[in-house]
């Protein structure tokens, strides 16, 4: 019988180095959103640590181990990135695979922050939006998360369906960017 | 012309430009207009009305005559101002609003008509017939008057927006600027200074003087060091504040590419032309400096009487004097400030005329003091000036006549939410209201503090208070000392005499026009400014504002203040639409959705739809197929006979998981879902809180507390907000998380007779018996990977839906139109699927247009007795369950014509067409390849008591009148027994 083959969300979208910056597609990684039942967030907290190593993020923040990473997600979610949740955590929250549903791309480089600047309205500079940062914004029209991973570099994250449009969007402005020299 | 030496552009490399065809030369670091002035060029441009010769007024943004095109074609750039355009090798601007040329322009005619031209000309003349007006009037008026033109091709710059964030944002680099900043950056705080200039230094630019014992431009430098030097700050040139707007937002346009030729800016080369940023800063201190304001006298608008600041800035910044013998004429000390540059650089200075019978004396000119300048000579230049003083009139030879009304502070941004600025008599100014704008200081020129030592002083100690509420440290340094000379003046708005006296030079307003305005009874000054048209247009009335309304309060016997002002309003200075919409061109305002199986219909050649933001299959065409009509029916019969594939992955599927999962399902649905069971799926509708239907959809349970409920694809949005609204604000208590899921799941339906042949070659497991009964649902594994498998139908046959991981849709899709193919059948695109559905009486949202209830669907069954649900109340109320209420009917044509068209309106065969007859509308049609004929649904009066009746379908747009049967909604197979296979 034939194999059905996978592809990532940016298959076919070609990695970027424009003027420093670079833009690439990271994946694949399983992806997970938990969601904390009523009352079980210390639960899922020790459930977590137990199972992965790390806590459940802070509004806003993230959390990290050697192998996963959580981020903030939105009111009362995390997205569990790298490792396939452990089934002790199902107890405490409810566990939705989310690997297949989003592009996840990193932009990386001197000036990623300027560059995301163009996309989205919010407060990137490093006091407001430290190292291990996450947050939930649009980015042009798209509903997005971004994560600042290091100082210079970025996930972003958004549906899968917007991939092309993400990184058409942030070739112009990493184009526009570089161009200004 | 130049002076050898003199200026910061001195020695700086030559460019060369052309001025309405002649090549010229200039210096790097010129504006167009000291370019201009340099070459000796004083004629620009013809007014807007009058078309009388203009001049470079001024040297800043603030510019009302110095209007000229740039470029031609798509890069045509209409009404740039020459005193802010940088000048570039290469640059071509022309002279706009004349004709044949700016030298010879036949409309300078108007100007012999003036007397007709004056206050409210148009209101008065152009009344009737009303007919004449978009026809002759109009166009007359448009050609005969106005501004530069548009190109009227599309725009092919590339434009840029951003979002910038601070602590501390500084409008203007002048001595309270610079200083602001250098007490805020020391302090650490994050500070983001912007320039309207190319050059960062303000006033400092442009004046002879100095601070701390060194010129005043070696200070400017040092700060700049200092600053530039500074992580926690940063500087930017050639950006104007636009507006202020709430909570610390600000808009400022970046002018990125004006000052070099136009193809580094087209959208190929990446780099923007402007770049829009929007600005949230925690505090705001606002160093705009202040505007020159001119005084009225008879024929003050030729070209050669400029502002006196502005001749400060030609001579000291660009090195040049602005003619050969200077007269000057004011009312202020400041002025005289310009009198003593002209002396110093060797100019012929031959009068000041001070209307102060106290004015200043000087050892380097002379003084006339207690007199008035009343007319002036000349042409297409100044050639001479009348004074009037106590000897009587005389006349004076001049080529230049350097004027100065006063200083009015740039208080336009405190004025953006609506607070006015308050008049101080001893400034004989408006000056900003404190707290006007939350968070914004104003400090120096722009607060009414004239003199450099008042600006660094208040700059500073704005940047303290922001600093002590930011919980910095201001580090201790000194103030810089600099001149602190008081600012004297007497009021002097407009000189009394005959003629026409000129406020407002961009719209050419008159003395004449705000006395006219006022006799007619338009006293109010927002009354006065519509009426005269002073204050609009591209200057916005920088210079004539004040001036206009003191002449105002002169006439109509108020005080200043009890005057008041007009409204400011954002944009301070000129913005392109381009640049506010920057990204929103072409595709830019719109994201698109693709689907997993996009390539593999587009290798098919399938033809798109946009469903949203969605691109979905509308068909996929054959060889050999020339109309859509053909795939379409070809399709329908893949999908009866045999088997038909189709992405429907653009529905919304919703995870839910909790122990409150079945109450949220029985509070949103109108039917109950506790009562189902594992591995069943189950058909729902959704109400709005007023009773009408908001969605439809299956929702499945895959474990005990663990449901997908899935969405219509336009509503998918708005359902999973309205369950966030219920789980937040209605019902909190409930323990239930939902996510969306949409994305994750690339879902195909496999329809048809067949589909349970073609699925059983993919199944790891497959389906035997009556192990997947109609509305089931669970997990299965497709060729070793886990996946969900339902067994619903929108099609009316034995369908399927098959959803696995989006990784694999691309495969999977494939996969399943290859087997498809071998079966008979193939893939399904839109068109077919909507041909299906309405041979089943199956609605979308061109019925759940949001005008009809359950009733109105013939689903009130659905709404469930036992327990309660959203919008259960409103759905009941008596204008919701009339009978007279439209109902869903099927519509079949009887007659010869056999076409039906959604969108057409329902008529009574006897009745007229007419829209108080109206029986109804059709929502959706389509062919039906086994009709043979095309088939309907609408909405009817007393529908369903109608069946077997003749109705007309009218429909004006295309032209179609169809007498039409009204049948039951289902047209094909009733009872169900196909789909339950």
């Amino acid at each position: 019988m034939a194999e059905l083959l996978a592809k990532t969300a940016c298959d076919g979208l070609a990695p970027l180095t424009i003027g420093g910056l670079s833009l690439k597609e990271t994946a694949p990684q399983v992806l997970t959103s938990l969601a904390p039942y009523r009352d079980q967030a210390q639960a899922l907290e020790a459930a977590l640590q137990a199972a992965h190593g790390l806590g459940f993020p802070a509004q806003g923040g993230s959390t990290r181990s050697k192998e996963a990473r959580a981020i903030w997600f939105g009111r009362d979610l995390a997205l569990l990135i790298g490792p396939k949740p452990d089934a002790s955590l199902a107890q405490h929250a409810a566990l939705t695979d989310q690997s297949a549903g989003w592009a996840v791309m990193e932009l990386t480089g001197q000036g990623a922050e300027d560059v995301l600047a163009r996309l989205c309205p919010v407060d990137l500079r490093l006091s407001a939006f430290a190292v291990g940062a996450s947050l939930r914004t649009e980015a042009k029209h798209m509903m997005a998360s971004v994560h600042r991973r290091e100082k210079d570099s970025f996930q972003i994250m958004v549906f899968r369906s917007l991939a092309q449009t993400l990184h058409h969007d942030l070739k112009t402005a990493m184009e526009a960017w570089a161009a200004r020299g | 012309m130049r002076i050898a030496g003199k200026g910061l552009t001195a020695g700086a490399k030559t460019v060369s430009f052309s001025f309405n065809g002649r090549q010229l030369m200039g210096l790097e670091g010129d504006t167009l207009a000291s370019a201009l002035l340099a070459n000796d060029i004083h004629l620009v441009g013809r007014s807007f009305k009058y078309h009388r010769p203009r001049g470079v007024l001024t040297a800043g943004s603030e510019e009302p005559n110095a209007l000229v095109t740039l470029g031609s074609g798509a890069l045509q750039d209409p009404n740039v101002r020459a005193t802010t355009q940088e000048l570039f090798d290469g640059l071509q601007a022309r002279s706009q609003n004349c004709w044949p040329s700016v030298e010879h322009d036949v409309m300078a005619v108007n100007n012999l008509a003036a007397p007709f031209f004056g206050a409210g000309f148009y209101y008065k003349t152009f009344m009737w017939p009303a007919a004449m007006w978009e026809k002759l009037y109009e166009p007359m008026i448009r050609r005969a008057a106005g501004l530069g033109a548009l190109s009227g091709e599309a725009d092919t710059d590339l434009y840029e927006k951003a979002y910038a964030f601070c602590d501390v944002l500084v409008v203007g680099s002048g001595p309270a600027g610079l200083m602001a900043a250098l007490t805020a950056g020391r302090a650490g705080a994050d500070v983001l200074l912007l320039e309207e200039d190319s050059r960062m230094g303000g006033r400092l630019l442009v004046e002879q003087e100095e601070i701390d014992g060194m010129p005043a431009l070696d200070w400017v430098d040092a700060a700049l060091s200092e600053l530039e030097a500074m992580e926690n700050v940063r500087l930017m040139c050639r950006t104007s504040v636009s507006g202020a707007y709430d909570q610390g937002t600000y808009g400022a346009l970046e002018r990125v590419g004006h000052h070099e030729l136009r193809q580094h800016s087209l959208k190929g080369s990446h780099r923007p032309r402007e770049c829009f940023w929007r600005i949230a800063a925690k505090h705001c201190v606002l160093a705009a400096g202040a505007i020159e304001r001119p005084i009225g006298f008879r024929n003050n608008d030729r070209p050669g009487v400029m502002m006196a600041g502005a001749v400060r800035a030609y001579l000291n910044r660009w090195g040049v004097a602005p003619g050969e013998r200077v007269t000057l004429f004011t009312n202020n000390d400041d002025a005289h400030r310009t009198a003593r540059d002209l002396v110093e650089a060797g100019v012929h200075l031959a009068a000041v005329i001070d209307s102060r019978h106290d004015a200043p004396d000087s050892d380097l000119y002379t003084v006339i003091k207690g007199a008035q300048v009343c007319d002036t000579g000349g042409g297409k230049r100044l050639e001479s000036i009348t004074v009037r003083s106590v000897r009587g009139e005389e006349k004076i030879q001049t080529d230049c006549l350097v004027m100065s009304g006063g200083w009015n502070p740039s208080v336009h941004l405190t004025c953006h939410l609506n607070a006015r600025p308050s008049w101080r008599r001893d400034l004989l100014a408006f000056v900003p209201t404190p707290e006007a704008v939350p968070g914004m200081r104003a400090v120096g020129a722009c607060n009414g503090s004239f003199s450099t030592q008042g600006a660094l002083q208040e700059g500073a100690a704005a940047a303290s208070a922001i600093l002590q509420e930011l919980e910095l440290q201001a580090k201790d340094c000194a103030l810089p000392v600099a001149d602190d000379s008081p600012y004297r003046i007497a009021p002097l708005w407009a000189v009394p005499g005959k003629g026409r006296a000129w406020l407002d030079f961009q719209n050419d307003v008159t003395v004449k026009d705000v006395t006219q305005a006022a006799t007619e009874n338009f006293r109010s000054v927002e009354h006065m400014k519509r009426y005269t048209t002073q204050g609009m247009a591209t200057d916005q009335g920088k210079n004539s504002n004040v001036a206009a309304l003191a002449v105002l309060a002169d006439v109509t016997g108020r005080s200043i203040p009890e005057t008041g002002t007009t409204t400011f309003r954002p944009p301070f200075v000129p913005v392109a639409l381009g640049a506010l919409g920057a990204g929103a061109a072409d595709q830019g305002f719109k994201p698109q959705r693709y689907l997993t199986s996009h390539a593999a219909a587009e290798e098919r050649g399938a033809s798109q739809l946009e469903v949203g933001l969605w691109y979905r299959a509308a068909y996929f065409p054959k060889p050999g197929e020339s109309n859509w009509r053909q795939s379409c029916d070809r399709e329908v019969i893949y999908v009866r006979n045999a088997v038909g594939v189709c992405d429907v992955s653009t529905l919304g599927k919703i995870d839910i998981q909790g122990p409150d999962a079945a109450k949220l399902l029985d509070f949103v649905y109108t039917n109950t879902f506790s009562t189902l069971k594992l591995g069943r799926v189950r058909y729902g509708l959704m109400l709005r809180e007023d009773g009408f239907v908001m969605d439809d959809g299956t929702c499945a349970r895959l474990g005990d507390s663990h449901y997908v409920m899935t969405t219509t694809t336009a509503a998918a949005g708005e359902v999973m907000a309205h369950l966030e609204f219920v789980a937040q604000a209605l019902h909190p208590e409930w323990d239930v998380r939902f996510t969306s899921v949409t994305e994750q799941w690339a879902q195909f339906a496999v329809a048809g007779p067949k589909s349970r042949e073609l699925l059983n070659g993919l199944l790891d497991a497959p389906i035997e018996g009556d192990a997947w009964p109609f509305m089931a649902c669970g997990a299965v594994s497709v060729m070793g990977v886990e996946g969900r498998l339902f067994r619903i139908s929108f099609s009316g046959e034995e369908a399927y839906e098959l959803a696995l991981p989006a990784s694999y849709g691309d495969s999977l899709f494939r996969t399943l139109l290859s087997r498809a193919e071998a079966l008979g059948g193939g893939a399904y695109g839109m068109e077919a699927l909507n041909v299906l559905r309405i041979e089943k009486g199956f609605i979308t949202h061109a019925e759940i247009n949001g005008t009809v209830n359950a009733h109105d669907l013939g689903m009130k069954g659905m709404l469930s007795k036992k327990k309660a649900f959203v919008g259960q109340a409103m759905a009941h109320r008596p204008g919701l369950v009339d009978e007279d209420r439209q109902q869903m009917v099927g519509l079949k044509p009887i007659g010869a014509v056999k076409e039906l068209s959604a969108g057409a309106h329902l008529f009574n065969p006897e009745d007229p067409v007419e829209r108080i007859h109206d029986q109804g509308y059709v929502t959706s049609v389509g062919f039906s390849p086994l009709m043979g004929h095309m088939i309907g649904l609408g909405f009817l009066k007393r529908g369903l008591t109608r069946i077997g009746d003749e109705v007309r379908l009218v429909d004006h747009m295309r032209g179609i009148d169809t007498l039409c049967e009204v049948v039951e909604p289902v047209f094909y197979d009733p009872e169900g027994e196909k789909l339950r296979g």
